[in-house]
This record gives structure tokens, sequence and C-alpha cells, in this order.
């Protein structure tokens, strides 16, 4: 049984430990984990920056959940890309990572950047979308349509429902192959050549087996990190949407947690309110993830 | 090339034509992306548009030149600021994360596991979720409109923390054992062997630390720190030319300058990569999740 003072010596012991973590670890206290709970206080008040917070118990919740509409329509799109920008792109990352791995280093590496450089592309991705799908005839995507004959005036893609969250999927899959690709492309290469071998002697016959049977089981660890990196951006999916499609979107169709959250947060000062958005985002995120992570562990066992 | 096991011809050729495929969907915006920094003003309005570009110009460059010399602030200051903010925010981050993570990986302290699962929980959810907090604990501490706020989130990234702790557990526990045999200080085992052995880690989260700078200084969403011209970054003012808006100058952006921006803010990042590609798949080797 330790008690408090042997830890305290222990802690001494390895004082020059706790000297090289500080100038890392002491902002990063206070600005993720402090700002985290700062962020769960908040959610119970109501706070205009000017005046001092005002506690209101659970309102700010109950008016989420309960009056504001607009916040359904975020949860709705956020769950959907969730559920299929998130998957996807996990999926694609290892399809590519996996597809490539075989081949010669150039070659790969030529691959990685095509794949990775939207991820790199960063704000200046979206101009280029805008001129696809822009509502002139100048568009790639109307001009193309138009010259098919398939319609008789360009159609205003950014600014019309129907359009607006087929969209924000497209592209935001076009720039999802970010870390967790890399990590694919990695892992894969670490992946030891002799169990190939033996798996063959032992009756892999192609490809697939070979897949499900060696790589995924050796791959999971990555597969994991990959999973932490996904999730977390889909559920984050926000700058596509102010983007490419305004802020606020046409009838908030493109409205997702994190632009509501900056809605409240960065334009109508509504902190309390911004910061209870911002706790069931962080709730769900983790949550969400940790579940994923049980059922991923599960590969191959 | 290693030996093929198992592997068919019709397998083969459905995974390239996928993977063909693919690759166009990825790679026909970033050709637009090139080629459209070349087209003269004629090309933008041809129907239907062209991939590739015919009579490419520099004028679109040269446009942007007149653009950033007729404003107050000389272009030079929002390149200075923009290195500034990468040299001290990358810089400080990779060496903040090199002292902290030989202890996390090596060292077996009291609150260490603690500690690493608290980062590897902050993997898990976006920025925005802090975003509210910081603004107001910068603001408490006088730091909105100054450097160090655009500094701070990057040196507090926690990808980089893990991927380098990660990295410096593979290391062999032999190397430090000998060298405290010979007397070595904790910092001499760091800088004089660890950090020798971990050079492609340091090239990687070099890398992911200035996409991660670069992009989130050049939306006026992402910075939203920086309110003074006198501050911005290269890449922000930028973003803000191709938005019409220039300070408190109006511009007229037209898709010239637009598309010369927009490979200008490409290029950058994708020099980066491109130096320290092979040093990032040798780190990212390292990055998986132990259960």
């Amino acid at each position: 049984m330790k008690t408090l003072s042997s830890t305290w010596k222990e802690m001494k012991k390895y004082r020059h430990s706790y000297l090289m973590i500080a100038p890392y670890y002491l902002p990063f206290l206070v600005f993720t984990v402090f700002s985290v709970l700062m962020a769960m206080g908040l959610s119970f008040s109501y706070f205009n920056v000017l005046e001092t917070p005002r506690l209101i118990g659970w309102q700010n919740y109950i008016n989420l959940f309960l009056q504001d509409d607009i916040f359904s329509i975020a949860m709705k799109n956020t769950f959907l890309f969730v559920a299929i920008t998130g998957p996807a792109s996990f999926i694609l990352c290892f399809f590519v990572a996996w597809v490539i791995n075989e081949m010669r280093p150039k070659v790969r590496a030529a691959i990685t950047l095509v794949f990775y450089a939207p991820t790199l592309a960063g704000v200046s991705a979206f101009a280029i979308w805008k001129f696809v799908f822009s509502g002139s005839e100048y568009g790639l995507v109307n001009a193309f349509l138009l010259k098919a004959g398939l319609l008789m005036e360009p159609l205003t893609y950014l600014k019309d429902i129907r359009f607006i969250l087929p969209i924000l999927i497209v592209v935001q899959l076009w720039m999802s192959l970010g870390h967790s690709f890399l990590a694919f492309i990695a892992g894969l290469q670490t992946v030891d050549r002799k169990l190939y071998e033996a798996a063959a002697v032992d009756g892999v016959r192609n490809r697939w087996q070979e897949l499900w049977y060696i790589t995924l089981p050796v791959m999971r660890p990555f597969l994991l990190f990959g999973a932490v990196m996904q999730i977390a951006q889909s559920f984050g999916v926000s700058a596509v949407s102010i983007n490419l499609l305004g802020f606020p979107t046409t009838k908030y169709a493109g409205r997702t947690i994190v632009t509501h959250l900056m809605d409240y947060g960065i334009i109508r000062y509504e902190m309390g309110y911004a910061s209870a958005i911002a706790t069931i985002l962080f709730l769900m995120q983790v949550i969400f993830n940790k579940t994923v992570q049980r059922g991923l562990k599960r590969i191959g066992e | 090339m290693t030996n093929r096991l198992n592997r068919s011809v019709g397998g083969t050729l459905f995974l390239l034509f996928f993977l063909g495929f693919l690759g166009i969907f990825m790679v026909i915006p970033l050709v637009f992306t090139i080629s459209n920094a070349f087209k003269p003003l004629n090309e933008f309005y041809l129907f239907p548009p062209k991939l590739f570009v015919r009579n490419p110009t520099l004028t679109n460059f040269t446009d942007l030149k007149q653009i950033l010399a007729n404003f107050w602030i000389p272009f030079t200051r929002y390149l200075f600021n923009s290195l500034w903010v990468v040299v001290l925010g990358t810089g400080g981050h990779v060496l903040f994360v090199s002292l902290a993570a030989y202890p996390m990986a090596k060292h077996d302290f009291p609150g260490k596991n603690l500690l690493f699962s608290i980062t590897v929980l902050a993997l898990m959810f976006s920025p925005e979720v802090t975003k509210i907090p910081n603004f107001i604990i910068m603001s408490k501490l006088g730091l909105i409109d100054t450097y160090t706020s655009m500094i701070i989130p990057s040196l507090v990234f926690p990808l980089g923390l893990f991927l380098m702790k990660q990295y410096m557990e593979d290391l062999p526990d032999s190397l430090i054992e000998s060298a405290k045999c010979e007397g070595a200080s904790e910092y001499a085992i760091l800088f004089r062997i660890i950090i020798p052995l971990v050079k492609p880690a340091l090239m990687t989260i070099v890398l992911f630390n200035f996409t991660f700078v670069w992009s989130q200084t050049s939306g006026e969403m992402g910075g939203g720190y920086i309110f003074s011209e006198k501050l911005k970054t290269l890449p922000y003012v930028l973003v803000q030319i191709t938005q019409g808006g220039f300070g408190s100058m109006q511009v007229f952006a037209w898709d010239g300058i637009v598309a010369v921006i927009n490979f200008l803010l490409i290029s950058i990042p994708i020099a980066v990569f491109l130096i320290t590609q092979s040093s990032i798949v040798e780190t990212m080797a390292t990055s998986g999740i132990k259960d």
C-alpha cells in the first residue's frame, strides 16, 4: 500500500521528469484540460462576455433540445457525416493504402501525395470546389451538364437545399484522407512478409483472405489510431460548410454542430449557450470514440 | 521488389481500376488549382472550362503583386508575421514536445499514465470545443491580438506529443542505461543521444504543426484572436483578398487573383510535405494505439 509520503518521495526522485514535461504540459493543462472544464462550467450559465456569468442551471440544455430547431438540423447533419463520411473515409484511407502497399516506393510516394494533397490544401481547397459547383454557366458541373444537354439553364448548387448535403459529403470525403491515411500507409509497411509466406503454406489462397486473417489483425493498433482521427474529424465538420456554402447556409441546410457553436460563440456572443453546445460535442465525440475503440479491439479475436 | 503471393490478375486489375477512378476524382480539382493560376483572363470564360491552360501567363502573379504593393502595410510585414509565428510556434512545439516526450516514453513517474490518457483523449475531440474558453482565458491574460495568441495553440497541439512519445518508446532502453552509467545527465541523454535518433519524428511533427499553423491562421474563423492589420499572417491576408475585403480597402478579386492565391496557399504546405514525406512514413509506423 502506497502512502502519501512515499508517493511524494517518488515524485521528488523524478523531479527532472516533471521539469522536462512542464513546458509542454503546463500550457496544455491550461488551454486544453482546464478549457474543457471551463466550457462545462459555463454551459450552466448565461454569459455575454460583458456581464459576469449568471448561473441558470440546465436552461441552456433545455433550450437546445426543446426549443432550438436549428440545433436539431445541426445534430441530424452531423450524425449524417459521422455515419457516412467517417466510415467511408476510414475505408477509403485503408483501401488506398492497401492497394499501393506493394507498389514501388517512388510510385507509392507519388500516389500518397495525390491523395494527401487535399488535406494539405486547407482553406485554398474550397475555392476550387466553388468553381466546380459555381452557379454560373462557367462552373464545371454546370458547363458539363449544359454541354451534354441535360440542363437548360445553370443551377445554383451551393444555395439549393437539394444539393447542399450531397456536396458537403463529397467535398468532405475529398479532403479527409489525412493523418489516418498516412498511418495506414506506414503501418502496412511494417507488416512482416514472413507472415504472408507462412499463411500461404497454411492454405490462405487469395489476397482477400490474406487481408482478413493477417493484415487486419496486425494492423489493429493503426486502425485504432485511424478511427480516433476519423471520428474527431467527422464530428467536427465545419470549415467545408462555412467556406463553401457561406455562413449561415440557405435555410440552415448545411448547419453542423460546430458551425452552430461558432454562430453563438463568435457572432452572437452567447458564450453560455455556445459552451453547452461545446460540452455536448465533447461528450459525444469521447463516448462515441471509446465505443468504437472497444469494437475495433475485437478484430481478429 | 518483394515476391508476390496469391495475386490474381483479375483482382489486381479491378483494384487498379478502382484506384485510378478515385485518383482522377482526387486530382482534377488540384490540376485546376494549378493551371488556373496561369490562365489569362479570357481562358477563365471559355465554355466549357478547360482543364489545362492553353497560353500560360504570369499576369495573375504580377496583378497580385500590384494589389499587395498598393497596400499601406508592406507585403514583407505579412511574410515576416507568418515566418515569426511558424518559427516560434512550430519551433517551440518541437522543442517542448521533445522535452516532454522523453520522460513520457522512458521514465516511470507518478501521474504519467494519467497524463498520457488525457493526451490521447485530446486527440478525440474537435479543437472548437475549447475555442470559447480559450478566447476568454487569452483575453484575461491580455493576449488577444498578440503573436502569443497565434503561437499557443500550436504549442499544445496534442498529436505531436503522441507521435513523439510513441516513436521514442521504441528506442532501446540499453542506450539510455549505458549513457547513465557514464554519468550523463537526463538533458545530455535527450539532446546527445535521443534527438539524433528521432529525426524522422521531428520532421513529421514539423510538417503536421506547420500545416496546422498555416491553416489555423488563414481563415477568419480559424484564427479568431487577431484583429490588427499589422499582425495578420500572409495566408490570412491572401484569404481575405479572395473574399473581397482587404483591411479597410475593398479589392475586386477577379478569378485570376483568386487562382494565384490558391496556388500559392497550396504549394507551400505541399513543398514542406515533399521534403518530409519519407520521415513521415517512418514515424507513422509507430503511431498505432496499443491495446
